[in-house]
């Protein structure tokens, strides 16, 4: 079947088997390969991927064909003009990062979430990333990059610099 | 594992999926969420050879109270629930097993009717359906009824949703005044499924006497079973520990668990009766009465 999907803001035309599962029609069909697959079980949270703008999806337990028409918002998308998404800056601050498997999954569920809870306490930071799992960091130094994201997005702009 | 090949169509209405399901018959399944039947269709643990995809029946997306009822839609998702001012204020039974239900990212796919329609074991929405009195709404090409849980939950991964048909939505009868409810799980982690669970519903009269008791436990049998036993005890008494404890004794005996490495079956069976007490001194607390414990 043929599929119209909308990633990272580009639109894409493929056809598909419809057994096709989203992140490897990602990874194969678009060689988008920053969304990674860990378990492959739906247990581990390293291909979540954010569907529409604010719902993260594990893209392992989800069929390309149900994506079609749909926006999609992968690791790669977060970089805007050159310049990292504040949560990838914070992940990099915070050392929110060890090996790195992970940190896509970690990635996009915090960005749906901020989208919801724009200024989660610390709690909800774990609870939200409950079903994310890290085998490096021990987790504390990413749960203090979402919050730092999370204060600098909160922040006002700065104001405009007179020339 | 990849699933074995399916054709895909995409309802657009509710006639459109009955009109698919009744063409189809046997081989077509109803794709919600996606978070069990996509995991089992991978195993190879189901092979339908059509899937109903229902995610575009926004019509089906929808918590609304009527007739004394809270209707849950068959696209609503657990984090809908989870995240609602309506569910948290007067459905605290609901409140508990939303945010307990796999994980966070699951629970923004998984669906309460798939769930129920799933029927796992282990499952938690079955618990609290019982608990609750809920009644499910099936329609097929030809009518619409009206099914109670007890009825509903027919054996494990069966219900009484037959061939060519759609659950369409859940409904909780509104908790009337003095009512509060809790739901109890233990994990071995989160997103895993119950080693053992159980809910409780319980009303009070001015008098502190008990009006209304719903109990049920999960993963100790095929599905999950409603306490009778525990609800006669408590109709009518005034709560006290020994009523409690009398009360985790009925689930303890009810409670007919497989070992696993989740447990033992001493151990699970223990563990109902551990939950009944909790989630009956939660849902009693949540009334004002303390010292139960
Ligand atoms: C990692 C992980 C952990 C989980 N942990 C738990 C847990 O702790 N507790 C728990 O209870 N569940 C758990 N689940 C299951 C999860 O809650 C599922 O979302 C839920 O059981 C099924 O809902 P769904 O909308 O995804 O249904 P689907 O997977 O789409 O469907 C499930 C079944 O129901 C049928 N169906 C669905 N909707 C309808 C309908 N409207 N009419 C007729 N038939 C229908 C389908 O054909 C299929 O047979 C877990 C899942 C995962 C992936
Ligand atoms: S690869 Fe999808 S959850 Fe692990
Ligand atoms: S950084 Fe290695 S798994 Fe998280």
């Amino acid at each position: 079947m043929n599929i119209s999907v909308t990633v990272n803001g580009k639109p894409y035309q493929r056809d598909v088997e419809p057994r096709t599962l989203l992140v490897y029609f990602l990874r194969e069909a678009l060689g988008l390969t920053g969304t990674h697959v860990g378990c492959d079980t739906s247990s581990c949270g390293v291909c979540v991927v954010v569907l529409d703008g604010d719902r993260a999806v594990k893209s392992c337990t989800m069929f390309a064909a149900m994506a079609d028409g749909h926006e999609i918002t992968t690791v790669e998308g977060l970089v805007q003009g050159g310049k990292l998404h504040p949560l990838q800056q914070a992940f990099w601050d915070c050392h929110g990062l060890q090996c790195g498997y992970c940190t896509p999954g970690m990635l996009m569920t915090s960005y749906a979430l901020l989208k919801h809870q724009p200024n989660p306490d610390e709690p909800a930071i774990r609870e939200a990333l409950s079903g994310n799992l890290c085998r490096c960091t021990g987790y504390q130094n990413i749960v203090k990059a979402v919050q730092q994201a999370a204060a600098e997005t909160n922040a006002p702009a700065p104001e405009p610099v007179a020339t | 594992m990849f699933p074995a090949p399916f054709e895909y169509h995409r309802a657009t209405s509710i006639d459109e999926t009955l009109a698919l399901l009744a063409k189809h018959g046997g081989d077509a399944r109803v794709l919600a969420g996606g978070q069990s039947l996509i995991p089992a269709m991978r195993f190879r643990l189901a092979r339908p050879a059509v899937l109903v995809d229902i995610n575009a029946l926004h019509e089906l997306s929808y918590l609304r109270e009527e007739g004394g009822m809270l209707a849950i839609g068959a696209m609503t998702r657990d984090a809908a629930l989870e995240t609602s001012a309506l569910i948290a204020s007067k459905y605290p039974l609901l409140a508990d097993t939303s945010a307990l239900v796999a994980d966070p990212v699951v629970r923004q796919s998984g669906t309460v009717v798939g769930s129920l329609c799933h029927n796992d074991p282990a499952g938690d929405w079955g618990v609290t359906a019982l608990a609750g009195r809920a009644q499910i709404v099936i329609r097929n090409a030809s009518g619409t009824r009206t099914v109670a849980i007890d009825d509903f939950l027919v054996d494990s991964f069966t219900t009484a949703v037959g061939e060519g048909e759609l659950a369409l939505e859940v409904r909780f009868p509104t908790p009337p005044p003095r009512t509060a409810g809790s739901y109890q799980k233990i994990e071995r982690k989160v997103g895993d499924f119950a080693t053992a669970s159980a809910a409780a519903r319980i009303t009070l009269d001015a008098d502190g006497a008990i009006t209304g008791a719903g109990v049920a436990i999960g993963a100790a049998g095929p599905h999950a079973m409603r306490v009778r036993d525990a609800e006669q005890l408590l109709q009518g008494a005034k709560p006290t520990k020994e009523l409690i404890r009398a009360a985790a004794d009925a689930a303890r005996a009810l409670a007919d668990p497989v070992a696993d490495n989740r447990g033992s079956v001493e151990f699970k069976k223990d563990m109902a009766g551990v939950l009944v007490g909790r989630a009956l001194i939660a849902a009693i607390g949540r009334l004002g009465v303390e010292g139960l414990r």
